[in-house]
């Protein structure tokens, strides 16, 4: 059994960003399912509607009920899939700030399947530089192939680097792997009152009592 | 139970006017506030401590409470908070029992840690120590005002000798400590260790946190053997904004809420309101969403609001220090007190904990003999 969290950054609607996850998220149902998981729950989450809740966690300091929900939410997924738009040679600012307010233990080992749209090819290493090294960060386990699709992918069937479809079946296929052969100890919860008993304070401070 | 207020000392321009207050008048505003808060019957007076603009907080908070305590006769003076981490315990152990005399133990302390980080370096410290700077500090602190002679060596100041700290606590019993947090694990672990008191100022988080934090602090209180989890001590924030007419209250606080420190230009008011303790109405509104709150985090001892920032002008703090004395604090006090268990404790006072001692004494060290002075008349 594998729940799988979508998270789209992409702000038109409907976005091709969107239109990309969608495509990941059905390619990685078909490759968990031909491993044997039968019982794979996909949520698509667009990060357009928690966009004032963002702001206002970056803000106030803490996160509305909903952006709570959805930040647990990620949190359990056994794998998250990932897209934002490039603008400015990079991910989206919504894309980001979500990272912003997410506690930085909360991707630790999951497996996660990135992707990205622009409407130029020449933003097509954007993952590779901008992307990939954030989720380095979150020590998240990404998966090697990153799905980028231009303009251009949309409508054509051979790219640099074959079609936009098998880019996404391989990426899939990488991505149910690491999932079903999971061994890592993945962040599944954040427990935020987790604290030392006081005399081990104590004692790591050099403090007779 | 207690009711008052602490003031985070911030000059703050009026954004209805335009008009910033100078430091002087933003400091003789805040005695105003105090000595108000004593007319209208309120508990407590607590202010913040601070050593950046736009603050006119006291840097040393005895300074302040030190001319209200001459000034008042009633009210409970407190800190909201004391920086653990970048003053010296020595002078924390001094200032502090100096004003508890001048006081005559009409006080008490919050400590904090601070969150700003550059003025742990204008006192030499790192903010990534923070939790062990707060650990240290306090233990010395607490020897300090405990001990007549003390000598001890840590990691963050020099050591001390056989210091003795002056003027030794008032008939030889500490103030009353609160420890302040509000998402640090440490500091209620802290806080349940001493049995001190323990602070949550939830006035920008969600009371789903605060019930947490309340709750990780009374199990652990327990656990450390100093009562059952319901007997800890606890104070939470507030804060709020009234007009005897609900829509009134919302239209006059509207400009300043969208303009303050800390919150302004965020969420809107009504989801703050709704997300946080602060609630804008009228004093029935206010009555019944802070009677409610001891239902996430038990029968508590004591509650301050915040009532004097985001450019409120003076004459409508003091307004609504009226209204909190005439109208809210006296019904909540029943209210709280209906079906609260008998063995659920009040905040500790001064005389409350020399009765636990076992009464007044004299608490002064009479050195033997000074190099000024000559001999002390005890050592002939």
């Amino acid at each position: 059994m594998s729940h799988i969290i979508a998270l789209t950054a992409g702000l038109s609607q409907p976005s091709s960003t969107r239109i990309l996850t969608d495509a990941m998220a059905t390619a990685s149902q078909n490759e968990l399912e031909g491993l044997g998981d039968l019982d794979v729950h996909i949520e698509v989450i667009e990060l357009r509607d928690y966009a004032h809740d963002i702001v206002d966690n970056m803000l106030t300091g803490f996160a509305s009920s909903r952006l709570e929900e959805l930040k647990t939410k990620v949190i359990a997924a056994d794998g998250l899939i990932a897209t934002t738009p490039v603008f400015s040679q990079s991910f989206s600012g919504l894309f980001k700030s979500f990272l912003d307010v997410l506690d930085q233990k909360s991707l630790i080992n999951k497996p996660l399947y990135l992707g990205a749209t622009a409407g130029t090819a020449r933003h097509s290493l954007a993952l590779e530089y901008a992307i990939r090294p954030v989720f380095a960060y979150f020590r998240a386990a990404t998966v090697p192939t990153a799905v980028f699709a231009a303009s251009e992918d949309w409508g054509d069937t051979a790219g640099v680097s074959g079609d936009l479809e098998s880019r996404v079946a391989r990426g899939a296929k990488e991505f149910a792997t690491l999932i079903l052969g999971n061994n890592l100890t993945t962040t599944k919860a954040i427990d935020e009152l987790e604290t030392p008993d006081f005399e081990t304070l104590l004692r790591q401070g050099g403090i007779e009592f | 139970m207690q009711f008052g207020i602490f003031t985070v000392g911030d000059v703050t321009t009026d954004p209805t006017t335009g008009k910033t207050p100078t430091e002087h008048e933003r400091i003789k505003a805040t005695v105003a506030i105090a000595k108000k808060a004593e007319e209208v019957g309120l508990d407590v007076f607590a202010t913040g401590e601070h050593h950046n603009p736009p603050f006119a907080a006291p840097a040393n908070p005895t300074v302040l409470l030190s001319h209200i305590a001459a000034a008042t006769e009633r009210i409970t003076l407190s800190t909201s908070t004391t920086l653990i981490t970048t003053n010296d315990p020595v002078r924390l152990a001094e200032d502090y029992a100096y004003l508890q005399h001048l006081a005559d133990g009409r006080m008490d302390l919050m400590l904090g840690r601070g969150n700003t980080g550059p003025v742990y370096p204008w006192f030499g410290r790192d903010i990534r120590q923070g939790v062990e700077l707060a650990v240290e500090n306090y233990a010395l602190l607490r020897k300090l005002w405990d001990e007549d002679v003390v000598s001890w060596q840590g990691k963050f100041r020099t050591p001390l000798q056989g210091f003795t700290s002056t003027p030794r606590p008032l008939d030889g019993v500490a103030p009353f400590v609160w420890h302040g947090s509000i998402r640090t694990p440490e500091i209620a672990e802290q806080a349940a260790y001493y049995g001190d008191g323990f602070f949550h100022n939830n006035i920008f988080w969600p009371i789903s946190h605060t019930k947490q934090m309340v709750a990780l602090y009374r199990r652990r209180f327990e656990h450390y053997g100093h009562g059952t989890a319901d007997q800890a001590i606890v104070g939470l924030g507030g804060q709020v904004f009234m007009a005897k007419n609900s829509q009134d209250a919302k239209n006059q606080f509207r400009p300043y809420f969208n303009n303050a420190p800390v919150y302004g230009h965020g969420p809107s008011m009504e989801d703050f309101a709704e997300q946080t303790p602060l609630t804008v109405g009228s004093p029935q509104e206010v009555i019944d969403r802070y009677a409610a709150m001891r239902e996430h985090v038990g029968d508590y001892q004591r509650q301050l609001f915040l009532i004097d920032h985001a450019g409120l002008p003076l004459k409508t703090v003091l307004e609504q220090l009226d209204m909190l004395g005439e109208d809210v604090v006296p019904v909540l006090r029943k209210e709280m007190a209906a079906g609260r268990p008998a063995h659920v404790p009040d905040a500790p006072t001064h005389a409350s904990r020399v009765a636990a001692a076992g009464g007044h004494k004299d608490s002064t060290v009479y050195a033997d003999a000074d190099d000024v002075t000559g001999a002390s008349p005890t050592a002939q």
